[in-house]
This record gives C-alpha cells, structure tokens and sequence, in this order.
C-alpha cells in the first residue's frame, strides 16, 4: 500500500461520514469511523520487525513539481513510533467516543469529519520528509484541534478555549514555518533527511540562531513548553475523548516530535540544549506545583500534562548533550534521549487511560469537581483500579511503567551535573534538585487525583446524577491502556528493542549507526544508588505534601495569574485596537471608500513609473488617425459629459451605455473580436442592471449634489484619467521585452490544440488567472445575494414574500 | 418591476430569447476556434434571460425557469476546480489539459477537449452570477 496514500486515508473516510451519520440514523457513526484508526493501526505494525532491523522506508507523491512541493513519506524509528501512537491511541479513543457521545443528542457527523482530518493531519506532521508539507499538516492539526475544542460551541469556555489555542498555536507555527524557510534557504533543499545530512554546514551558517530560535518557537507552542502552557487547560473544554486523544496522547506532542527529528540538526548548539532543557525543566516544575491547585479533575490532568511534556522535553535537551561528549555511548549520557521517548510511551498510556476515567467519571456523575466527588470505590470499582494504574505509574511507583523511565529521568537529571560545556559546570547542580521538586508535586496530585475522587466519603447529594459503574464498552478502552501500563513494566526490553532504539536512533543519528549499539537495558533494580535513594526521598516527602495539601491549598489563589492576564490583555486591547483602526476608515459611504482605492490607485502607480523611471512618449509604433476615430471619440466624450451633467438619472444611464458602446466599436476596428462581443453583452447586462436598481439608488437628490463642486474628487478623478493615459502613452511607446505573443502563436494548435488565441490563454495558458476569477466572481455573487436578503430580513417578517427558492 | 403590458415586446422577447441562447451556446462551443467562449457565452445567455425579465417580469421568468441560481454558481466551480486537478489523479501536474479527435455520428472528425468541460464551468459561474445578482436586486422592493 501506498504509505502517503494512507495518510491522507482519514481525510478520504471523512468525506463520507456525514452521509453515513445520515443514512443510518440507528447505528452510531463511531463504528463506521472505528475501522479506519484499525486498519491504519495493523497496517503499520506490518513495519515493526524490518524498522527495528534498521530499515526505513520512504515514498513520494509529487504535488506541485516546479515549486519542489511533494508529499514525501518517511517512515522510520521515530515516525514509525508516532504512527502507531496516533492510530492506536485513535482507535482506543474512537471506541471510547461511541459510549461517549450520544448518538441521539450529538452533532456526529461534524465530531468525526473533525477527528479523521486530525488524524490524518497529524499522521502527516510525523511522517513527512518535507519541511513545507510538515508546516501544512501541522497548522491542520491546529485547525481541527481548534474545531475539536469548539465542538459544543454554544458553550461560551469552549469558543475561548478553542480561540485561545489556535492563536497560541497558530502563532507558533507561523514562526516556526520562518525557521523552515530558513534551513531550507541554508541548506538548499526542503527534505528534512537531507537537511540533516549538511547539519555541521548549517551550523556555520549566519542564520542558524534564528532558525533555532523560530523553530523551538513551534516545538514549544504546540507543546504547552514554558509561558505558552496557557492554552492546554482552557483547550479542556473538548469533549473528553478529544481531550484524551488530542490534549494528551498525540497534538501535544508534535513539539516533542519536532525537537526530536530536529536535534541533529541543532544538538551542535549551546542555545538549543540550554533552550530545551532549561525550558522543558522549568515548565515540569511550575505545572506540577499549579496541577495541586485544580479542582476540576481535567484541570488537574492538564497541568500534569504540560509537565510531563515538560519532563520529556528536558530529556531531550539533555539528549543533544551526548553530541558534545567524547564517546557518549558508553557514558551516563546515553540515557537522555532513550528515556525521552520511553517516558513518551509510557505517558501515552498512562495519561490516556486517566482521561478516560474522567470521562467516565463525569458521564456517571455529572461532575468533575474534585470537592463534590469522593468515595466513589465501591460504586465504580473498575474504573478506580484503572485510575489507581494509571496515578500510581505517574507518581512513578515501581510495578508500573512509569516508574522505569522516571528512574532514567532522574539519572539523565543526574549526568547533567557532569557535563562540563556551556556553564553546566556551575548550573548544573540546579537541574537533579529542580526534577526531585517536580517528582515530589507529580507524586503529589497523583495521589490527590485519585484519593480525593475515589476515597473519602461519598455525597450523594452533591453529584447531579446518581453515581453508577459505566458501561462495560466504555471501560474497554481505559482498561486496555492500563494492562499496558503494568505489561510494560515487565517487559520493557522488549519494548525498547521494538519501538525505542529504532526512534533513539533517529535522534542522535552521531551517537549510533544501528540499534545494536545503543547498550541500554532496563531494570527494576539497580542496586542502592543516588536514584533509587532520591525515589524514596519523592515518595515520602510526596506523601507529606499531600496530607497537608487541604492546609495550604487556598494559598495558591493568592498568587497572581499573569500569564492568563497577558494574554487576555493583549486579545482585548487588539480587539479594541483594531476596532479603532477600522473605524477610522470604514463606516463611511462608498463614494469615500471609493477616493480611498483611486487616490492610492494613483500614488502607487505613478510613484512606480516616475521612481522607477518608466516613462517614456514616442509615435514611432502608432497608428494613423482616421476620420471615423475621431467621430467615436466624438461621441465617446459627448456621452460622458451627458452622464456627468445630466438631471435625469435615466438619461444619465443611457449616458453610460453609449460609453460602454462606442468602446466596444472601438475594439472591433482594431480586430479584437473576442473582446468587442464581450464588451457589447457586458454594457447590455449592465444596463439592464442599472434599469432594475433605478429604484434602489440613493434618495439624496442629484440637485443638491451637483450644486456643491467637491475639490477632493474633481482632483482625483483628473488624476485617475491622467494617470490612465500616462500608462499607456509609457506601455505603448516603449517594449521592454519581446511579446509573448509569438509563443502563442507558434503554440497555441501544437500544445493546446486551439485556434483562438484568446479563449486558449482564457481555460489553458492562464487558466489559473480564470480559476481564481470565477472564484472570485462566485464569491462576489454570493456576497451581493447576502447583503441584500440580510437587509431583508433584519427588516421584518412582511418582507418574507419576497423569499427566493 | 414596473408593470409593463406591452404585447409586441414580450411576443418579440420569447423569439429573440431561443435566438440568443442558441447563439449563445454557439459562441461557447466554438470558442476555442473563433471568437467566444464560456465567458461571453455565459453573459448572453444571462443577457436572453434578462431580457424575459425585462419583457414580462421577475415572478413570469421565476416560474419558466425554476433554477436556484446559486446552485449553478456551485456547480460550475465543482467542474472548473474538477477538470483542473483531474490530472493529478492520473500522474500529470495540476492543470494540464487533455485532446483528441474523435469520429462523432452527425458531427464528422470533431476535437474534444478537456478545455471545454473548464470552459463549461465558467460558463455556469457566469450565469449563476449575474443572475443571482439581478434576482436579488430586482427582488428587493
């Protein structure tokens, strides 16, 4: 099968969906949608054994060849990885949404064509090889994540939220396509292996810092990474399998994909590493701490999110340190990069099947409210083993996958101590405390997560419905991540043959050449060394913060919201701004709007032929005056005059179409056919239109107008006349370069089999220009068919008759 | 509109109307040879139809011609945006346009050309068009 095929497969499905959600009112749409994340799923996993045996796989489908734009994709350890998360995770999450979602009460069809454009959006972001399509399926990723959000859109937090996260994200992505349009400038070519492959020659290179810069600005972004973490919680407004899926599983972290495919490239750098540590460290940090603030169960897993990504992301920075040590892979600084993507997959489960209990959790009881819910255990037994799982791997306790890759995270934290480049030798003793801090809060709210909605006493009286275990077809999913979560645990080297080291490679492509020689195996147990000493440290001193946590938690409100407060500030006073800037031109009449376009009309088109010296007057290539010239020219300029001076409107009209007329005449004596018929039908349909609105034109009448001589546009209008005439005087007397007109000619039977020049350039040398028009012209139609049906209806019912079909 | 009760005019208008549409779809198909093409061709047969209106009235014309103009704007596109990228359905870049000669019953050795399907869309766009916009104008009291 075609591999850029089956990423465009979600986007194909979806076309169907709404027919499908139409024609069988009785099935829930979910199981149409559930084979395709399925299919692509198996589909995939066909790929594990050769990917890990060291072989990728790439293909290509050409889009726009003289732009070098193709949909190049390439499939090896690390994409491979993402792909399988994206469709497997998917499936789970389509499963989950069937129960989910009402079939009854829910806008479906629109839920899914959102969901399957996302997913195929992002299959794209982690597949492609080429810098401009990775930007593409990337901002479509924001695009769905946005409609995601907003999808019970009559809900004022979800429009803000969705709002919020496109502008951030969007934002983001518009630097980071800067970035790519640099390292494409710098190393002449758009392939990201290629790119790559010139890495020390870039890293010379005058703008290396800025793509750098730029492009962490989209890794970090997209990730929730340091002051842009804002929009993940509000982005909680999503229906939860969207927030599952989206907001935790895959969307967030295609900034830790693009770090990671990207460090090759910058690992040379001091800025990256100190940028993607540091950044990564401080956002875990910060969002652990605030996560022990929420109160709404999806508040509180949002914030243990960033945080995680937060943690994920330090990996990695720390992972680009390996490029600077001499024979890293025998060192403590192998582990970065192989903890980065195993904690990935870990969060991937653990995260995933946490989402989904809150969902179930507010589906059963119609609440997430922290303080209403509580000893919940015994109604919801399943649900809460699940929910223990998956607490108990993020706190990071052992018989649970997180455990594993938070032991290397502590011992990646560790080597960074030894790292003696780029002032590590002085801050570097920073890093293990500030990740010891954030273990012990992550340690903290997973308890409080789990304890303060499962244990303590049940109030029936606060919950709006009666709590009661979900149906079994919801809880498959949860339960499935969960037995991953534990399997995962006893088999991690299976894991890490599989799916880590072929990814690990495609990060520090200078570190190792194959997955055998990435020496890392995992083990429960190392014996009694810093990590496992700093682990029992998290644990109780983790468990104190929680006991005391109902003390000091009303402390967090007096802490200022600056970030929040920053960003509303700067929506409001750019909605307030531009509203006063478009006020100072718009709401006028049409006649201003009117000076506005010919008076700048004017200064930029003669500011260009005199600046750029462009005039030039010679009668060498005219034609000679006869006698019927000067006789249109004649009538040509008596019917202008007669609309001009006119009292009558309809006079006025016909004025105007003698106008129109004698340039049509004109056209017929210099041999342009084509145009003299169109000129003709268009001043009849014009005139006709003109006859039909003659009731419509404005009531002020024509005589106080014409009393009143208005200055400003007696100037315009001369300039307009003159600055016509100078461009043709100038076009006419002078050929820059030879006329197109002989490729044409010599053309137009032998490559587009026609024989008028005219139409040929109209559907086939030019059709672009006509595809556009038309466009334009329809949306025009539309546009003038809107004004005045809404005009009709803001009037009142009585003019209801007046209803076109 | 204005009530118009001019018999001549409108006996007249019926002829000229089937006169001007067979011209129209004339000039269309011809266009890739002589003169013409989807664009004028679509305005004179926007033109034959704005002539009925002016003849009887906009009611008169709504119930001979039962169209949603706004569909035919639609539709046009979909043509115009289709015969474009069908190409890159079958391996050629964005654009590129097909021809041949065909032996036709009636119409002997004749080229057909993927062109014209384009053209068509145009054709439609500019019918659809302007008579949305004189519908819509002309509807308003």
């Amino acid at each position: 099968m075609n591999l850029v095929l089956a990423i465009f497969i979600p986007l194909i499905v979806a076309i169907v969906v709404p027919f499908l959600y139409k024609s069988f009112k009785h099935i829930h749409t979910g199981w149409f949608v559930l084979a395709v994340p399925l299919t692509l799923f198996l589909f995939y996993t066909s790929f594990i054994q050769r990917v890990a045996n060291g072989e990728t796989f790439s293909d290509t489908l050409h889009w726009v060849e003289s732009l070098q734009l193709s949909f190049i994709s390439y499939i090896d350890g690390l994409s491979l990885l993402f792909s399988l998360l994206i469709t497997g995770i998917g499936t789970l999450v389509v499963l989950y949404s069937i129960f989910y979602l009402d079939r009854t009460k829910e806008q479906l069809h629109n839920f899914y064509v959102y969901l399957l454009m996302f997913m195929s959006a992002m299959l794209g972001v982690v597949q492609s090889d080429h810098v401009i399509t990775l930007y593409l399926f990337w901002e479509l990723t924001s695009i769905s994540s946005f409609l995601l959000i907003a999808y019970w859109f009559h809900k004022d937090a979800s429009r803000f939220g969705a709002l919020k996260s496109m502008m951030i994200t969007v934002f983001g992505g518009l630097l980071m396509l800067g970035g790519f349009v640099l390292l494409s400038i710098m190393g002449d070519t758009y392939s990201i292996r290629e790119l790559i492959a010139q890495a020390p020659v870039l890293f010379e290179h005058d703008y290396f810092t800025w793509a750098l810069i730029l492009v962490l600005f989209g890794a970090f972004t997209k990730s929730a990474q340091g002051p842009f973490y804002i929009w993940l919680p509000d982005a909680m407004e999503a229906p939860t399998p969207v927030s599952a899926y989206l907001h935790s599983a895959t969307m967030v972290k295609a900034g830790i994909y693009l770090v990671a495919r990207f460090t090759p490239i910058f690992a040379a750098s001091e800025l990256w590493i100190w940028l993607v540590t540091a950044t990564g460290l401080l956002t875990l940090v910060w969002c652990s701490f605030f996560a022990l603030k929420q109160t709404d169960l999806k508040g509180i897993l949002a914030f243990s999110t960033v945080s995680q990504l937060g943690l994920i992301m330090s990996l990695l920075g720390a992972g680009a340190m390996a490029y600077h040590v001499e024979g890293a892979a025998e060192t403590v600084f192998k582990y970065a990069a192989f903890a980065a993507i195993f904690h990935l997959i870990n969060h991937a489960t653990f995260k995933g099947s946490l989402f989904m209990i809150v969902g179930i959790i507010d589906h059963e009881t119609g609440t997430r409210d922290i303080k209403k819910l509580g000893g919940l255990m015994s109604l919801m037994p399943l649900s809460f083993t699940v929910a223990m799982i998956g607490s108990l791997s993020m706190a990071g306790v052992p018989f649970f996958n997180g455990f594993l890759s938070k032991e290397m995270f502590l011992t990646a934290m560790l080597s960074i101590t030894e790292f003696g480049f780029f002032h590590f030798d002085t801050w570097g003793v920073l890093f293990p405390i500030i990740a010891w801090v954030a273990s012990v809060f992550t340690f903290a709210y997973s308890l409080y997560f789990v304890a303060h909605t499962f244990l303590g006493k049940h109030q029936p009286d606060q919950l709006p419905k009666k709590a009661h275990e979900a149906p079994i077809g919801m809880l498959v999913s949860p339960i499935i991540l969960a037995v991953l979560v534990v399997t995962i645990f006893f088999i991690p080297n299976i894991v890490a043959t599989y799916f880590i080291k072929p990814a690990v490679i495609a990060i520090q492509p200078f570190l190792y050449s194959t997955t055998a020689d990435i020496d890392v195996h995992i083990s429960a147990w190392h014996g009694f060394n810093t990590e496992l000493l700093m682990t029992l440290g998290i644990f109780v001193v983790g468990f104190v913060v929680f006991m005391t946590l109902t003390k000091w938690q009303h402390h967090y409100n007096k802490m200022p919201n600056g970030l929040n407060f920053l960003y509303d500030g700067m929506m409001t006073l750019s909605d307030q701004g531009m509203n006063r800037l478009s006020n100072m031109y718009m709401g006028k009449s049409n006649q201003t709007y009117l000076l506005y376009m010919l008076g700048s009309f004017v200064v930029l088109v003669l500011g260009t032929l005199f600046t750029q010296g462009g005039f030039a007057f010679s009668t060498t290539h005219t034609a000679p005056v006869r006698f019927y010239d000067i006789v249109i020219i004649a009538v040509l300029v008596v019917g202008t005059l007669i609309t001009i001076f006119t009292k009558s409107r309809l006079t006025s009209i016909i004025g105007l179409g003698v106008v129109g007329y004698t340039v049509a005449l004109f056209f017929v004596i210099f041999n342009a056919p084509d145009l003299a018929l169109t000129q003709l039908v268009i001043e009849t349909i014009s005139v006709a239109l003109f006859l039909l609105c003659f009731y419509h034109l404005p009531k002020n009448s024509r005589k106080e107008n014409r009393m009143r001589f208005q200055v400003n546009r007696f100037i315009i209008s001369l300039a307009v006349g003159a600055t016509v005439t100078i461009v043709a005087i100038a076009a006419q007397s002078q050929k820059l370069m030879p006329s197109i007109s002989e490729y044409y000619k010599e053309t137009v039977y032998s490559l587009a089999g026609g024989g008028n020049i005219v139409n040929v350039i109209l559907v086939d040398y030019r059709g672009f220009d006509t595809l556009f028009e038309i466009a334009v012209l329809g949306i025009a139609g539309i546009g003038i068919y809107g004004l005045i049906k809404l005009r009709l209806d803001a009037k009142g019912k009585e003019k209801k008759h007046a209803e076109n079909k | 509109m204005l009530k118009t009760n001019d018999v001549i005019l409108q006996f007249t208008a019926k002829i000229v109307f089937f006169i001007i549409f067979l011209f129209s779809i004339h000039i269309f198909m011809a266009g890739h040879y002589t003169p013409g093409g989807g664009f004028v061709g679509g305005l004179l047969t926007a033109s034959a139809i704005v002539l009925l209106i002016l003849a009887f009235d906009l009611k008169t014309v709504q119930t001979g011609f039962n169209i949603n103009y706004r569909l035919l704007v639609a539709t046009g596109l979909l043509l115009a945006v289709g015969t474009a990228s069908f190409p890159m359905f079958v391996g050629e870049p964005f654009f590129t346009h097909f021809y041949d000669y065909f032996e036709l019953p009636f119409f002997g050795n004749t080229s057909l050309h993927t062109a014209m399907l384009f053209d068509a869309g145009v054709y439609l766009v500019v019918v659809g068009v302007t008579l949305t916009i004189i519908q819509s104008i002309g509807e308003d009291e």
